[in-house]
């Protein structure tokens, strides 16, 4: 993630003579460079296959209208991106609603107030979590969480509200085991060890003379904190809450298998809906029609754009707003 | 405000960051407790011998298991790491050894955006590269999916520890007159060695729990098979067939497929810190 | 500032020469805080040590008196431990691990040291300004002054109002930000900043000021600029100030400090440890550094 403004290797190619500069040399970059195009290559290429693949449907429907068009019927060859956009800003906005203030505590719990050997178990653990498969977290959501939940949180207050708040009823829904509010939680669950490991290495960025000048004012561990390390860390931790973000728009499997895969709109938090990681994966191997192919090609191709385009959004707040290149 | 009240407020704060982290440390063991609980019971003999079959076989009690999800794994990933190792270590010394390229900002670029993609997107891909023109579903397919993951993660960890060796070991090899080739290859690499392996190590056990690109090209199947150009099975896909199955003892049988992924990832995990600990160790000294 | 100059110049001589025949207070311990040269005892350590690790030691055994309403200048080769030694005097060590500090300091005759004493409230008394400025970027000029009132409650507009503009005044700031104290502290120049982060030190009322080679990452003029102002400060708080520009320490001090080591090798009036040094290795060092 670091980037070095002047990389060691400018001053290498400066420090060998022309002489040494010799066949082997120049084969050995060669090959270098010809492999590592293919990593540019793909990123490039993605895009192109999946609207090349996604054509079908956007001439049959147009490029903004499968966006905000309402049906998904692949029966009656009509779709509409729609629901699942939807899907997926809600699951993943919410996710991120929940996880980041617990995220940020932890990290700021582990940089600054736990002892180092807790840190470090603190650290390990929740690098382990990012690191157990999706599915894995999905088993255990369908089989334990999701009934838990609906039992002991969904149902009560779905009692509650039909006595006491009718108009919540529109909101909340019937309680499915499997919705919207169970996957958004799962997701939340699946992405705080990105934001835990993002505002992290923010707050490690912020300089130490920084810090001293807040504790030589007589301050408290939480006012260096407040005063001195978070102001400092803020753009790298809202940059880090956008890759989480990102990571939540496109994370599939434990999704699919807990959101309850409707495609119809309107969703409640307390009934089925889809996203669109989750569509594809339902739909995909079943698309034999050719504009139901094309279409969750198109799915495919939105969220591509969505991603990078949040991707970009990260890492220009990262470099623009820093404090860092701005001011010190 | 008095200083007994500052020390209060910091002593609330310090509570509420314990809660939080208990919340969100909490949870990975109560997931790992569960997976351990129902795993082990649903692992015996026949699941590391036998092959899934039908539904039939499991309800009638015949024994069955998931041994061709376990040899389709093992088969499909490893054919993803031959093609992704050679691609991403070169893109990774590209991008730290030949950073005055015009390609290293690029490339730098590119990987990043890769290592955000949704690896469904991927799956996407290999489906209209491979599987469209081969004709159909098969292990190959699953396999280049999975490369498109490995691919940008090792070319980012080969870059950051490439870097991380000391500038004075490129200059010790030029000052003895070695082509910069020579001083990459036999000086650098060897140097960060063990993180360039942890590297790929990583991108194994990240592609390993993969299961939406898979579900899009290799597709899965019930039966052992070892042809690659055929549909083949393999763990974190199978998991999935097995936990929105209706059946019961394929619900167990998913705990069993669960604990395996598991073990293999922690086993990865725990490797991989190892192998960190002691190259920080080592650069201390 | 030549007359400054010239005003500390005259000071120290003075008060060499009326001390000519009485000891130097070198690794002396004197529990009255009056000296017999008419000098108020500000800060004193005794058996001052700092380690770092198990077994290096940052400094050893310093014993020394910081008197009031003078400068005293800590001078020394670098890793000579005088930055370490100035980081005892306000607990800044705490904050490290590994890192273990014996012995004792005295302000006012109280042991910052004690069990009961307070590392916070020490900080409070004895202000810090570091090698680098370090305002509070994302706060305002106005607000990087008031940090440190806020922290302990201080809500009243007038008072604060009051308080940053006295203190900005003191640093010599307050003409140069009077019309602009709502934008970023990071906006002002090195030199700028420098005078922001001594306001903002002096802002909360601080007994001693330590400075931490305050002008080093300055140019000439700021530097200029910093070292006359520590002339005026002086006589509202006592500055002990490390620096490893010996001219600077000449211009600016009243009483030098040379370490060397993680010793504290002597401890005078300036004018003296620099025309007439007492021990060798002073000696040596001013030579190896003038010739």
């Amino acid at each position: 993630m670091a980037d070095v403004v002047v990389p060691a290797s400018a001053r290498a190619a400066e420090l060998i003579p022309a002489r040494y500069r010799n066949p082997g040399d120049h084969f050995f970059k060669l090959v270098v460079l010809g492999l590592s195009s293919s990593i540019i290559l793909l990123a490039v290429v993605m895009p192109v296959v999946l609207f090349i693949e996604a054509a079908p449907t956007f001439r049959a429907f147009g490029f903004m209208d499968f966006l905000t068009e309402t049906t998904w019927d692949p029966v009656a060859a009509i779709h509409g991106a729609w629901p699942f956009v939807v899907g997926t800003l809600i699951t993943s906005f919410g996710a991120l609603l929940i996880a980041a203030l617990p995220a940020i505590a932890v990290a700021i719990f582990v940089s600054e107030y736990a002892p180092k050997w807790l840190a470090r178990v603190i650290n390990y653990t929740v690098d382990l979590l990012a690191a157990i498969p999706s599915v894995v977290i999905g088993l255990w959501a369908i089989f334990n969480f999701a009934p838990m939940m609906r039992d002991l949180v969904y149902m009560p207050i779905y009692m509650w509200a039909i006595e006491e708040a009718e108009w919540l009823i529109p909101i909340i829904g019937a309680p499915s085991t499997y919705n919207l509010i169970t996957a958004t939680l799962i997701l939340a669950l699946m992405i705080v060890p990105y934001t835990v490991a993002l505002s992290r290495d923010a707050i490690a960025q912020v300089p130490v003379e920084q810090r001293e000048a807040s504790w030589a004012l007589g301050s408290t561990r939480w006012e260096v904190i407040r005063q001195a390390v978070l102001p400092y860390a803020r753009t790298g931790i809202v940059a880090g809450l956008l890759l989480s973000l990102a990571r939540g728009l496109g994370e599939t499997m434990a999704v699919a298998m807990l959101i309850g895969n409707r495609n119809r709109m309107p969703f409640t938090l307390f009934g089925p809906a889809a996203t669109m990681p989750s569509v594809i994966i339902n739909e995909f191997r079943e698309a034999v029609e050719p504009l139901h192919y094309s279409s969750t090609m198109a799915v495919g191709l939105y969220l591509f754009v969505v991603t990078i385009g949040i991707n970009l959004l990260a890492s220009y707040i990262q470099r623009k707003l820093s404090i860092s290149k701005g001011v010190l | 405000m008095n200083l007994r009240a500052r020390y209060a407020r910091d002593r609330v704060i310090e509570g509420l960051l314990v809660f939080a982290t208990l919340l969100v440390v909490v949870p990975l063991f109560v997931i790992i407790f569960y997976v351990i609980m129902n795993g082990f019971s649903a692992l015996n003999f026949a699941f590391f011998t036998e092959e899934l079959g039908s539904p039939a076989r499991a309800m009638q009690g015949r024994p069955t298991g998931l041994v061709h999800s376990i040899v389709g794994t093992i088969v499909i990933d490893l054919i993803a790491l031959v093609m992704a190792v050679p691609f991403g270590i070169a893109t990774g010394i590209m991008m730290s050894e030949y950073g005055e390229s015009p390609m290293a900002p690029v490339a730098r670029l590119m990987t990043s955006t890769l290592n955000g993609m949704p690896a469904v997107l991927m799956g996407l891909m290999a489906y209209a590269l491979v599987v469209k023109n081969t004709g159909g579903f098969s292990a190959l397919a699953g396999s280049v999916a999975l490369a498109f993951v490995m691919l940008p993660i090792i070319a980012r960890t080969t870059e950051s520890v490439l870097r991380v060796t000391p500038w004075s070991l490129r200059e010790a090899g030029m000052s003895l007159g070695l082509p910069r080739w020579r001083v990459t290859t036999a000086l650098v690499i060897p140097a960060a060695k063990a993180g360039v392996i942890t590297g790929i190590l990583i991108a194994f056990a990240r592609a390993a729990g993969e299961a939406a690109p898979l579900m899009l090209t290799s597709f899965g199947n019930n039966y052992f098979t070892l042809d690659v150009t055929s549909p083949m099975d393999t763990l974190p896909q199978r998991l999935y067939s097995l936990a929105i199955s209706p059946y019961r003892q394929w619900h167990t049988m998913g705990w069993g497929a669960a604990i395996i992924l598991l073990l293999f990832v922690m086993v990865t995990f725990i490797v991989g810190r190892v192998i960190v600990q002691r190259m920080e160790d080592r650069l201390k000294n | 500032m030549q007359n400054d100059t010239t005003d500390a110049t005259a000071t120290g001589t003075a008060t060499s020469a009326a001390t000519a025949q009485a000891p130097r207070h070198i690794a002396t311990v004197n529990d009255k805080l009056q000296t017999p040269d008419g000098n108020t005892v500000r800060l004193e350590t005794r058996d001052l040590s700092v380690r770092y690790g198990i077994s290096t030691f940052g400094v050893q055994n310093i014993s020394a008196q910081i008197y009031d309403q003078n400068v005293t200048a800590l001078i020394g080769p670098s890793g000579c431990g005088k930055s370490t030694y100035l980081r005892a005097l306000n607990r800044m060590h705490d904050l490290g691990t590994d890192i273990e500090v014996t012995g004792e300091v005295y302000l006012d005759g109280e042991n910052l040291y004690a069990p009961k004493m307070d590392p916070v409230v020490v900080r409070r008394r004895v202000g810090m300004v570091f090698q680098k400025p370090t305002p509070f970027p994302t706060k305002s000029i106005y607000d990087n002054v008031a940090a440190g009132l806020r922290l302990v409650g201080v809500r009243n507009r007038a008072t604060l109002d009051e308080v940053v503009e006295q203190s900005l005044k003191d640093a010599a700031l307050w003409d140069e930000v009077k019309d602009r104290l709502r934008s970023p502290g990071g906006s002002l120049s090195g030199g700028q900043q420098q005078r922001l982060c001594i306001a903002r030190a002096l802002a909360v009322g601080p007994e001693v000021l330590l400075m931490d080679e305050p002008t080093s990452s300055l140019d000439p003029m700021a530097t200029a600029r910093i070292e006359e102002l520590i002339q005026k400060l002086k006589h509202k708080v006592t500055i002990i100030i490390v620096t490893h520009n010996m001219q600077q320490a000449s211009r600016v001090s009243d009483y030098t400090a040379f370490f060397y080591v993680g010793e504290l090798v002597e401890l005078g009036p300036t004018q003296e440890i620099f025309s007439n040094p007492r021990e060798l290795r002073t000696q040596e060092y001013f030579s190896g550094e003038f010739s």
